[in-house]
């Protein structure tokens, strides 16, 4: 049943790291049962700056699961054959990020108990109930499509005809979680730093250059670590898609930069001058945009230079700085920069608590294991063939 | 014959267990008695038949905050055409059980109902020094 | 007549879908905040008298009655704090409408903030529960029995209006009333227009206890009504009108 047998045997390392993340799951849980007991009172949140860490991760992670498209549509539709093997990773890749994204929603509600509510109380012109339903259909839809193809696999049948249309589905379906995502920010009178048309397609294109990120590094992964081979092609290809998404990212970036910075509109420069100059003496966010910037630019370069982007050594570098130059730009950057300066122009400074930090850590060690378990079952499947 | 000596300590702790309802009554001196109720002193009838308000006070409840948090329906009329304000501390716990501590929590901690998490925001009348507003 | 399983899922699959559909239209065709009241209902707004309320006073009256009367906490870390009613310098309530020639004269007056109540609230249109609605007379209500904290609300605002219990409030009041209840930690709250006390016929809590009167409140939708008078007579703003809001608070310069 589901396969997790292959999931229960494997090498010492393997379970080191098993135990490894459920002692990091237990230790985020721990310090979550004290933020339930006591109150998001120990996160560094504040009344100016009310979402922080936590929706910062769901933000980043969206992205991520939306961009298992991104080798769904080429296979699928445009008959790319090298991405023949790795469909299944992506697909993976996207069930464990959207579980994490909504356990990163739970940890941040003041009463978790009460997330039903959400579907109890259906309110349509809420993009947050939009949201959940999103999330909740592409879950869905990639386990279902993982394990059919995967379990077919094993079998050593085709997989179902039916099986098609949940694939095409899942295709605009990816497009339109992360753009529900953008759209919870988009639409907000009072936040004029997220009051952009071009959020949905930053979300997008940042999306489709950190997903492949992660999706090369966990394929070099199981190169080194099993006998499973994503092919040097599909890595290469991967690394096109990151080249092309992350130029677009960036280019978007600066469009967002000229309209504010031509013109000059106080309320809209405050808040790009908070994130990379700083604001009331508060810079503490400066130095890590600018990290964003240094780290972006570089894996930019990396990546456009075929030489460097063939080299086995630099590609994995690129990215990793992919990621975590969009990692701070689109999680800490884009929503800390949303609220601050405040309505009333106060300038707030958020960092993170160390409670934060650890609850972040276990959703992540949950993450992590979701895809440690699927995928040690597909290289199981694969190799026993 | 190690066995035996096993499969016996096994016994005896399964036995132990099994009879732990029985002997741990004992020890904690449970009592069939019921929870001693202080019914209230002023207030005569009640808003609904006490077979209904014992079995369902709690739907009761449910109605009156739907209907007076989200329809302002702000007051009830019962079955036996007395109207009453709807309001959890003026009205259920002011006018009539004024003695939430030997009324309501006797049988809730008698039930072991840890459910009703009303009292993290009403406030109970008696535990305020009464204050006319300004 | 046999009939596959196949075709009987197939069936059943379609009929459900089509119910789903048909609900989901007739939803989605209600749902939305609610239309702008009719001239005949009321709509219940707020005058505020910014040459009454004194500029740099020590005076509090409107925000200790607003406290006494709902229980609100005083938390001491300004990041946690939760105020429904609170003064702020002019020049942070309307911002960049200053300049170096101008910010003399402003300087040093404070006036009394809180929830507009607006018209068009982006607050109710972004709440997945509904814990936050728009009364039929104007009132944003917050139902803390619905709300799931997710602050989105809190995200939505574009006046700051709104306040998270980041924990319990229940250890910083100073006097607790049994006459409204407090809230507890994990839920939004905002001035509530003192819907309570209007249901009994009287005016907020802040209006009754101002003791220079510069606040008065009544029926936007009355043309005879005080604040409406006051309207007509003198020159008023609003916070961030150009936003859509359609806020109720009315400030005359």
């Amino acid at each position: 049943m589901l396969m997790f047998e292959k999931a229960m045997v494997g090498s010492r390392r393997y379970w080191e790291w098993i135990v490894f993340l459920l002692a990091l799951i237990a230790l985020g849980g721990a310090f979550y049962l004290r933020q339930l007991s006591y109150g998001l009172a120990i996160t560094g949140l504040s009344r100016d700056v009310s979402w922080g860490l936590y929706i910062a991760q769901f933000t980043f992670f969206v992205g991520v699961a939306a961009s298992a498209v991104m080798v769904v549509l080429p296979y699928y539709l445009h008959d790319v054959r090298q991405f023949h093997s790795i469909t299944i990773l992506g697909e993976l890749l996207a069930v464990s990020s959207v579980t994490m994204c909504m356990l990163f929603i739970l940890v941040d509600m003041g009463q978790p108990m009460r997330v039903l509510n959400v579907l109890r109380y259906p309110t349509l012109h809420s993009i947050m109930f939009w949201d959940m339903v999103s999330l909740g259909g592409y879950l869905l839809l990639n386990a279902v499509i993982a394990y059919t193809m995967l379990r077919s696999e094993r079998e050593e049948v085709a997989p179902p005809s039916w099986i098609k249309v949940l694939v095409l589905l899942s295709i605009p379906w990816a497009v339109s979680i992360h753009t529900v995502t953008a759209f919870l920010y988009s639409g907000l009178p009072g936040r004029t730093f997220w009051l952009t048309a071009i959020l949905a397609p930053r979300f997008l294109a940042s999306a489709f250059a950190s997903g492949p990120s992660l999706l090369i590094l966990l394929c070099l992964l199981l190169r080194r670590l099993t006998r499973f081979d994503a092919g040097q092609e599909a890595i290469q290809k991967l690394g096109v898609i990151v080249a092309y998404a992350m130029s677009v990212s960036i280019f978007f970036v600066l469009l967002e930069m000229f309209t504010v910075f031509y013109s000059h509109i106080p309320e809209d420069l405050e808040h790009f001058r908070y994130l990379y100059v700083g604001l009331d003496g508060d810079r503490h966010l400066a130095a890590w945009m600018w990290v964003s910037v240094i780290t972006g630019v570089a894996a930019l370069v990396i990546l456009l230079v075929p030489r460097l982007r063939k080299n086995a050594v630099l590609l994995p570098l690129a990215a990793v700085l992919v990621i975590a130059s969009l990692w701070i730009e689109k999680g800490m950057g884009l929503i800390v920069g949303g609220f601050v300066p405040a309505p009333f122009g106060d300038v707030t400074r958020y960092s993170p608590t160390l409670p934060e930090w650890l609850i972040v850590l276990g959703v992540w060690a949950i993450g992590a294991l979701m895809i440690t378990v699927f995928y040690k079952i597909t290289v199981s499947v694969r190799e026993a063939k | 014959m190690r066995d035996r000596v096993l499969i016996g300590l096994a016994l005896v702790l399964f036995l132990t267990l099994v009879t732990y309802p029985m002997w741990h009554a004992v020890y904690a001196r449970t009592t069939a008695a019921g929870p001693q109720l202080k019914l209230p002193q002023t207030a005569k009838t009640c808003v609904a038949p006490v077979a209904f308000m014992r079995a369902s006070h709690m739907k009761l409840l449910i109605n009156w905050r739907e209907g007076a948090v989200r329809d302002h329906r702000l007051e009830y009329t019962a079955y036996d055409g007395e109207k009453y304000r709807v309001n959890l501390s003026a009205t259920c716990l002011g006018q009539c059980h004024t003695n939430k501590k030997e009324f309501c929590d006797r049988c809730h901690s008698y039930a072991a109902v840890s459910g009703p998490y009303c009292w993290d925001c009403h406030v109970d009348p008696t535990t305020v020094v009464a204050r006319r507003m300004p | 007549m046999k009939i596959t399983r196949k075709e009987f899922l197939r069936i059943t699959g379609l009929s459900v879908a089509g119910a789903g559909a048909a609900k989901l239209v007739r939803a989605i065709g209600v749902a939305g905040p609610a239309p702008p009241s009719s001239v005949s209902a009321k709509r219940w707004g707020m005058v505020i008298d910014f040459q009454r309320c004194r500029p740099g006073d020590d005076c509090d009256d409107c925000i200790k009655a607003c406290r006494l009367a709902h229980n609100i906490p005083e938390i001491p870390e300004r990041a946690h704090e939760v105020k429904w009613v609170w003064k702020e310098r002019y020049e942070k309530v309307f911002p960049f409408q200053q300049s170096d020639y101008t910010r003399r004269a402003y300087q040093g007056h404070v006036l009394p903030v809180l929830c507009n109540q607006c018209a068009q609230p982006a607050c109710v249109r972004v709440c997945p529960t509904a814990a936050t609605w728009k009364r039929e007379d104007g009132v944003v209500m917050m139902d803390w029995h619905r709300c799931i904290g997710c602050r989105y609300c809190m995200a939505a605002c574009p006046y700051g209006s709104r306040s998270f219990d980041w924990e319990d409030p229940r250890p910083y009041i100073k006097h607790l009333t049994a006459d409204f209840p407090t809230r507890t930690k994990g839920v939004v709250e905002k001035c509530n227009f003192c819907e309570e006390r209007l249901a009994n016929g009287r005016a907020p809590a802040c209006v009754e206890a101002c003791r220079q009167k510069a606040i008065v409140f009544g029926d936007l939708n009355d043309e005879q009504s005080p604040v409406r008078q006051l309207l007509r007579a003198r020159f008023s703003i609003q916070r961030q009108p150009e936003l859509g809001t359609g806020p109720s608070i009315f400030y005359l310069v």
